[in-house]
């Protein structure tokens, strides 16, 4: 069996002396893990470094199989990241996050598209964020727990909704909110793609949406903690605020 | 009874080795047993003794014969100079090089969200001390180029953000590379860091 496709290159570790087992996020085969022979050589590992996008070929006699790739580099991201603080940790949470949510080879075609640009705008660090926080949003809305966010679950009505119900992911306005209001999860207007989404709005959109990833897909994903990379990056834009 | 066991079990052990399979191995156990007097039994007398006293230095992590490597131990490294390195071939990689006239500090290994290596699995927390306790001018963080590399070397620059002055290793064209065979990433980096001659 064999295919080719790009993706987006989210793992490399070595195997044995020369060879490296990567993992690709790909358009049409999801994530997926194969052998890459001289993997770790000086000719390729500088090519196999998250983020990259790839070429890939994969081949193996049967589909359970690992399986080997073959690679060629179509774009590097190393070059933002590495110079770039904010770029760097914004690409080890996605990276981090996707190998942490994604089963292996399932198809999640729209993810993928959302991804790709997403990892394109690194290095702009004025929209990244905001980017970034969408793409959690369809990172949620992909693995199943997705917010709804067209309509107050309390009342029905759409104006003035600034909470999400912890429980059921559903927006609550002002008024539905009452004296739960201390215990539902902001609602910033950026989350509902309004205002001009300042960094204080995007950091009250990490929360919520942490929340949801660490309440709801971890502990759906066998209760496992949330890759350390997330919350190093919300640190970090945190500490960029002030 | 087998009367090669143990040149066999040699041969094994010694496959295990990086760089070497089993026909390579067994290659070496052929040379080493030929070379008796010569190869053979000092090899075994300083594995033996090596074996007993070989230790992390308890300062740096570097690997030496007692509880403070001979670099820690030498009072002309103490010029306030650390390099920060992420394994100890690292730092022998530094000293085959022969310029830096520092001390070294080895981690161990690098943050790693895939392998979940964080901050308190490596020798950070010591690093910190160090700064704080040897009168450190300039820390210089020579880690890989690599994600894993540049996300560790920001989280040190976090911890040590105002101590004292924090380094890095350029990045550029190696001596003797030609520009045609680099990759896009290190001429990028090579020309951002352009000096004037």
């Amino acid at each position: 069996m064999e295919w080719r496709d790009q993706g987006i290159l989210l793992s490399s570790r070595r195997h044995g002396e020369s060879a490296a087992i990567i993992e690709v996020f790909t358009p049409s085969m999801g994530r997926f893990a194969g052998v890459v022979h001289g993997g770790a050589s000086r000719r390729l590992a500088p090519i196999l470094q998250p983020g990259a996008q790839l070429d890939v070929a994969w081949r193996a006699r049967l589909a359970d199989h690992l399986g080997t790739y073959k690679v060629e580099l179509l774009r590097s991201r190393a070059v933002v990241s590495l110079s770039d603080r904010m770029a760097l940790a914004g690409l080890n949470t996605v990276t981090a996050l996707l190998m942490f949510c994604l089963p292996e080879r399932e198809v999640h075609g729209a993810l993928y598209a959302r991804t790709e640009a997403l990892l394109d705008l690194l290095g702009q660090n004025e929209v990244w964020p905001l980017a970034y926080l969408k793409w959690e949003l369809a990172l949620l809305e992909e693995t199943g727990f997705g917010l709804d966010l067209t309509a107050c679950a309390a009342t029905g009505g759409n104006d003035q909704l600034a909470y999400v119900s912890p429980r059921s992911g559903r927006a609550v306005s002002l008024s539905g909110a009452g004296e739960w209001a201390d215990r539902l999860l902001p609602l910033p207007p950026c989350l509902l793609g309004q205002g001009m989404a300042p960094d204080v709005e995007i950091l009250q959109g990490f929360e919520t949406t942490g929340f949801f990833l660490r309440e709801r897909l971890a502990v759906q994903l066998g209760n496992k903690p949330l890759p350390a990379a997330r919350q190093r990056f919300v640190d970090l834009f945190a500490a960029q605020m002030d | 009874m087998n009367s090669t066991r143990d040149i066999d079990a040699l041969i094994d052990l010694m496959a295990k080795l990086p760089g070497l399979g089993p026909r390579s191995a067994r290659r070496a156990v052929l040379h080493l047993i030929r070379k008796r007097a010569l190869l053979l039994t000092p090899l075994a007398d300083l594995m033996q003794s090596v074996a007993v006293t070989a230790r992390e230095c308890l300062n740096c992590g570097n690997i030496g014969t007692s509880d403070v490597c001979d670099i820690c131990a030498s009072h002309k490294r103490g010029n306030g100079l650390i390099c920060v390195v992420e394994d100890v071939a690292d730092l022998w990689a530094m000293e085959r090089a022969g310029v830096f006239k520092g001390r070294y500090h080895v981690l161990g290994g690098t943050l790693s969200a895939l392998d979940a290596i964080g901050p308190e699995d490596l020798r950070i927390p010591k690093l910190v001390d160090r700064v704080a306790s040897e009168d450190i001018t300039e820390v210089i963080l020579a880690l890989n180029a690599t994600v894993d590399g540049q996300t560790t070397a920001h989280y040190i620059a976090d911890q040590l953000d105002g101590r004292t002055l924090l380094t890095t290793l350029a990045q550029g064209v190696p001596i003797g590379g030609e520009l045609d065979y680099l990759d896009d990433g290190t001429i990028t980096a090579a020309l951002n860091a352009r000096k004037s001659i």
